[in-house]
């Protein structure tokens, strides 16, 4: 599987309220949501935001709240794929259930600005910035995740295998 | 070389290659073993439901309804935008009302049973020790003080977990805290955690589950324990447990909603063994924690509450509730400052009892008396303010003192207000004063 676009730098902890705030739960379209996304720190994200736009950021992204529509306001958006130096477990769950990919590459965040345009070979777990000319590698999933990221989510992969 | 309990309970509840859970032979797993394990009970929300819901249907093929997998085990709650905050909220409780009662669940909890999910399952003796559960909110670790493996997932797991009686996980590394002397006069388990999450940050214990131990929090109550348990996810850990002793099958006691073994025969089998591996262990001096305070934006930012007052924190809007001090020793606590003392005009204490029971009880106990007459208010039970949803939202510029468990930016409302986390303690006695100020200086 292969993405790209450019990207949007955030800093550490950055937490599922930021994300998508509480006064937006009572709705859980991606589509809705989406229009809402990392409202409370930046601003220009959900006007400007392009389809396969790719989110990197520091340490233990998606901590705090458990909310699935963090990612789903994150895949709602466009992003491809976020790249980030390490993730809050739960968000890390979450986005492989929704189908949202995510990596972990501390020396990928370490060189990438705001706007730089990367590529993705998720299966491969490399990733390409075009600017710095680099190729960075991570540790690809096992199997099965990659299988229900492939899938498109949780749901589709387990009802795959309950036809079978 | 042993295990942890955490390593224990995921072993108990190992679904073998043929699909049978607890297959009898004994066998081990170890921190980041991929298992898929049976769980005990399935947890969501009023605002985690309706995605679950969605997702749950999904698994049925076209004209094949899916059924819960067991309508005792998968408890929904009413919580968090309930009572009704707008349309959409009305529409959210009632998607997961009617899926409860097409699945017959025995446990949906809607306004006037309902209270904060992670005060009323245990109340209610729906959470056993050794129990392994699996809950669409992130303070689902509450459930570790009662010595179960409890974590937060999100809506999609849940709904295969709904459907299945499933989850696959990654065992956990453990990361075991002894707290050693007496507390100090006011300190409580909010503290020792806000303390703790100050010391090791809020990524301190990522992805571990985490043991709290030492003769500080043998002595400590059952609410004090659901507290420390509570904020475990604070600090980036997957589950937050304490031993079963004594306290916790005092608690149990005529409680428990199904049979389990006593601590006497079965919980020796769950306690850590001496040879145990830990990832790491913290030792904290209990005996020199004061009152704790979380400034903005982070549960990290805990100080001793005499640096806090130092700086002449004015506050708006005290919060006193919520599934980490929502129990009625919190309550007890608040009231103790209250009564006989007045929150000033132009600030805003609400007091949130986290179940009917509590409600009742403090009633009974001439607790919301106290609060009435202090001049704060005394609301039905809700999650509400606390993740910014109602029952006490804040503008621009406001700040509060709360008894909850987060205070990232925008948490509360206004991505421009403040949250200050805090005992109850602390934060009833700051109520009276108008701004954060250490307890005994108050009483």
């Amino acid at each position: 599987m292969h993405t790209g676009g450019n990207t949007w730098t955030y800093g550490d902890n950055v937490d599922t309220d930021v994300i998508i705030p509480a006064r937006y739960l009572n709705v859980s379209t991606p589509e809705e949501l989406a229009q809402h996304c990392m409202e409370d720190m930046d601003a220009r994200f959900a006007g400007d935001v392009q389809p396969g736009d790719i989110i990197v950021a520091g340490e233990n992204f998606g901590c705090g709240s458990s909310r699935e529509h963090a990612p789903l306001a994150i895949k709602g958006a466009g992003i491809s794929c976020v790249v980030a130096r390490s993730f809050a477990r739960i968000f890390y769950r979450n986005a492989i259930n929704v189908g949202l990919p995510i990596l972990e590459c501390p020396a990928l965040v370490e060189e990438t600005e705001m706007g730089d345009r990367l590529t993705v070979d998720l299966r491969a777990g490399t990733i390409t910035n075009a600017r710095t000319g680099r190729t960075y590698q991570t540790s690809p999933f096992p199997t099965f995740i990659m299988e229900i990221v492939a899938a498109g989510g949780l749901v589709p992969y387990t009802r795959a295998k309950m036809d079978q | 070389m042993g295990h942890t309990t955490s390593e224990k309970i995921i072993a108990a509840h190992l679904v073998d290659g043929e699909g049978n859970a607890g297959s009898g032979d004994p066998v081990e797993v170890w921190p980041g073993d991929l298992v898929e394990v049976a769980v005990d009970v399935v947890l969501s929300n009023d605002i985690t439901a309706p995605i679950a819901i969605r997702e749950f249907e999904k698994l049925g093929a076209e004209g094949t309804p899916v059924n819960v997998f067991d309508p005792d085990r998968v408890v929904m709650v009413a919580d968090h935008f309930a009572p009704n905050k707008d349309i959409k909220s009305a529409e959210q409780c009632r998607t997961m009302r009617e899926f409860a009662q097409a699945q017959g669940l025995t446990h949906h909890f809607d306004v006037g049973r309902m209270g904060i999910e992670h005060v009323l399952l245990p109340e209610q003796g729906l959470v056993l020790p050794s129990d392994l559960v699996v809950g669409a909110d992130s303070h689902t670790c509450t459930y570790g003080a009662l010595g179960a493996f409890a974590t937060g997932m999100g809506s999609t797991d849940i709904a295969v977990a709904m459907a299945t009686g499933r989850v696959w996980l990654r065992v956990p590394e453990t990361m075991r805290v002894v707290y050693h002397g007496p507390l100090q006069p006011w300190v409580g388990g909010k503290d020792l955690i806000l303390y703790t999450i100050g010391q090791i940050g809020v990524s301190g214990a990522r992805y571990q589950a985490i043991e709290f131990a030492g003769p500080t929090v043998d002595t400590l109550s059952m609410d004090g324990r659901f507290t420390m348990a509570n904020m475990a996810i604070e600090a980036g850990a997957k589950a937050g447990l304490f031993a079963v002793d004594d306290a916790t099958e005092a608690y149990l006691d005529g409680r428990a909603s199904r049979p389990y073994h006593g601590h006497t025969i079965d919980v020796r089998a769950y306690q850590p063994d001496d040879d145990a591996k830990y990832a790491q262990i913290v030792e904290v001096d209990a005996s020199a924690i004061e009152p704790q305070v979380a400034f903005p934006h982070l549960p990290e930012n805990a100080v001793p509450v005499s640096e806090a007052a130092e700086q002449d924190v004015q506050i708006d809007q005290v919060i006193i509730g919520s599934c980490t001090n929502g129990r009625l020793e919190d309550l007890r606590v608040a009231a103790g400052i209250l009564r006989g003392q007045q929150v000033p005009p132009g600030v805003r204490c609400i007091v949130i009892p986290g179940t009917q029971q509590i409600y009742l009880d403090a009633l009974r106990e001439g607790l919301v008396e106290a609060f009435i007459v202090a001049g704060a208010v005394v609301s039905t039970p809700t999650c509400g303010p606390c993740l910014g949803g109602h029952m006490g939202v804040l503008a621009a510029g406001e700040r509060a003192v709360s008894t909850t468990n987060r205070n990232f930016r925008g948490r509360m409302g206004h991505p421009e207000s403040e949250v200050y986390l805090a005992g109850p303690a602390v934060a009833a006695a700051s109520a009276v004063a108008g701004k954060i100020v250490h307890p005994g200086d108050i009483t």
